[in-house]
């Protein structure tokens, strides 16, 4: 049976591990390479590092990072913040990245997804989509998390799966940084409409909110950050409370 | 040493840092000679079956690939292109296994992405592997059992995960991607 998954999110800032609350306050979070092996050997079943400045700042690239964690570590992982082109993308798959992810730039050129596809292959790319509920309604933000579009969340995320993405990272704004747990409606909204895997992210607080999650939404994985990081939640503790509430989980 | 095959679909590096952690020498390369004269050969692959069985056959890959006589591991896109043909592009490929690729029916997510088990293994190379013990899939085609399946996976249908004929070896999992379990495997095949 497949397993659901437990992907520690590492945000990288000028090669730092940093936490995200509300995507503002910002505490370093140490050494991306080391944290990523101590989250293998904790059992984490894949791994994503967001460079959170790069869409801000402008900067394009992942590369080092992304070659010096392919020669660290046997999982996945998938490696997003600034990626807008074709070009970036194969240097990033030749530098050993399992995934991409893209989030502004597939709003701005929402044929990059079909593009990207088409070259590498839908596994390879993961959409990324930050939402947020405006008067009640679902809407999508851009340029990680500070610009509201005009794309209500329900059909941007039909049109990515169309487009031949072969995940969502779906994050909900509201309950991200809160710890008071997933934004269940939304998740369950999104993950019952498309087709392709929905990783649920924003809020995780302690273990009933990932079992909450897997139990109320048909999301295939959940992405955490500060709760692994400042060691309040462990791994091996998790999915040990997960396997016991009958969640399919790989345990080591 | 240990040939990688290089050709227009992804995960090679994936592969190559795999190897080398587990300390066997590789060399990535299109070149017939090296790839018959290498001890074994991984045939990695990420990617869009028609457009890499095109890029093989302008390279002559196809016909190498069928002379090879050493320990030969084909994985993910690498098995189903030594199927004998994808509805992926509806591409001819190797026609090495007896089987057919398909794409899984929308009854679940797809892709098939993530950590799942096998539900029956035997051979050399599942050596050690157990029913319980979880490898990493990403994948929407796979190849339907047929009498060369050694290992079998469960999503939506029943389907080969790991396929033996001879000195081919297929894996629709990535043991590069698998932790402890995928080198497990990686051992087995560099032990054959």
């Amino acid at each position: 049976m497949l397993k659901k998954r437990i992907i520690p999110c590492l945000d990288i800032d000028k090669g730092r591990t940093v936490k995200g609350v509300n995507f503002r306050a910002l505490k370093d979070m140490g050494d991306p390479t080391e944290l990523a092996k101590y989250y293998v050997t904790q059992g984490a079943d894949e791994l994503v590092f967001l460079d959170i400045s790069a869409t801000l700042e402008n900067r394009t690239t992942l590369l080092n990072l992304a070659k010096k964690i392919a020669e660290q570590i046997d999982i996945p992982f998938t490696v997003g913040g600034g990626i807008s082109s074709l070009h970036q993308v194969e240097d990033l798959l030749s530098a050993g990245a399992d995934k991409i992810s893209i989030n502004s730039a597939a709003i701005k050129n929402p044929n990059l997804i079909n593009e990207i596809a088409k070259s590498f292959g839908s596994q390879f790319v993961v959409v990324a989509v930050d939402t947020k509920c405006i008067q009640d309604k679902a809407t999508v933000f851009s340029q990680g998390g500070r610009s509201l579009t005009d794309l209500d969340t329900s059909s941007w995320c039909q049109e990515i799966a169309q487009r031949g993405a072969g995940e969502i990272l779906l994050t909900s704004i509201d309950a991200d940084g809160t710890r008071k747990g997933f934004d269940i409606n939304t998740i369950q909204k999104i993950s019952s409409l498309v087709n392709i895997p929905v990783i649920a992210s924003g809020g995780a607080g302690n273990k009933e909110h990932f079992s909450t999650l897997f139990h109320f939404t048909e999301s295939t994985g959940a992405l955490a950050a500060s709760i692994f990081h400042d060691q309040q939640l462990s791994i091996p503790l998790l999915k040990q409370f997960l396997n016991n509430q009958n969640i399919p989980i790989r345990c080591q | 040493m240990v040939a990688i095959i290089k050709y227009n679909a992804g995960n090679i590096t994936s592969v190559q840092n795999a190897l080398q952690r587990l300390g066997a020498e590789s060399i990535v390369t299109d070149d017939p000679r090296a790839i018959l004269n290498a001890d074994r050969v991984i045939f990695p692959g990420v990617g869009e079956a028609s457009n890499a069985m095109r890029y093989l056959r302008s390279k002559n890959m196809d016909i190498t690939i069928k002379k090879i006589k050493k320990p030969f591991l084909g994985i993910c896109l690498g098995l189903q292109l030594m199927c004998k043909h994808s509805e992926e592009g509806n591409t001819a490929c190797l026609g090495i296994f007896d089987a057919k690729v398909k794409r899984f029916s929308p009854d679940l997510k797809v892709p098939h992405m993530g950590w799942n088990n096998l539900s029956e293994s035997k051979g050399k190379i599942l050596k050690g592997i157990n029913t319980e013990d979880n490898l990493y899939y990403v994948h929407s085609y796979y190849a339907e059992l047929c009498q060369s399946t050694i290992g079998i996976c469960d999503y939506i249908v029943p389907f080969s995960a790991a396929i033996q004929k001879e000195n081919y070896y297929g894996t629709q999992f990535h043991p590069e991607k698998s932790a402890k379990v995928g080198i497990k495997i990686l051992q087995n095949f560099l032990k054959l």
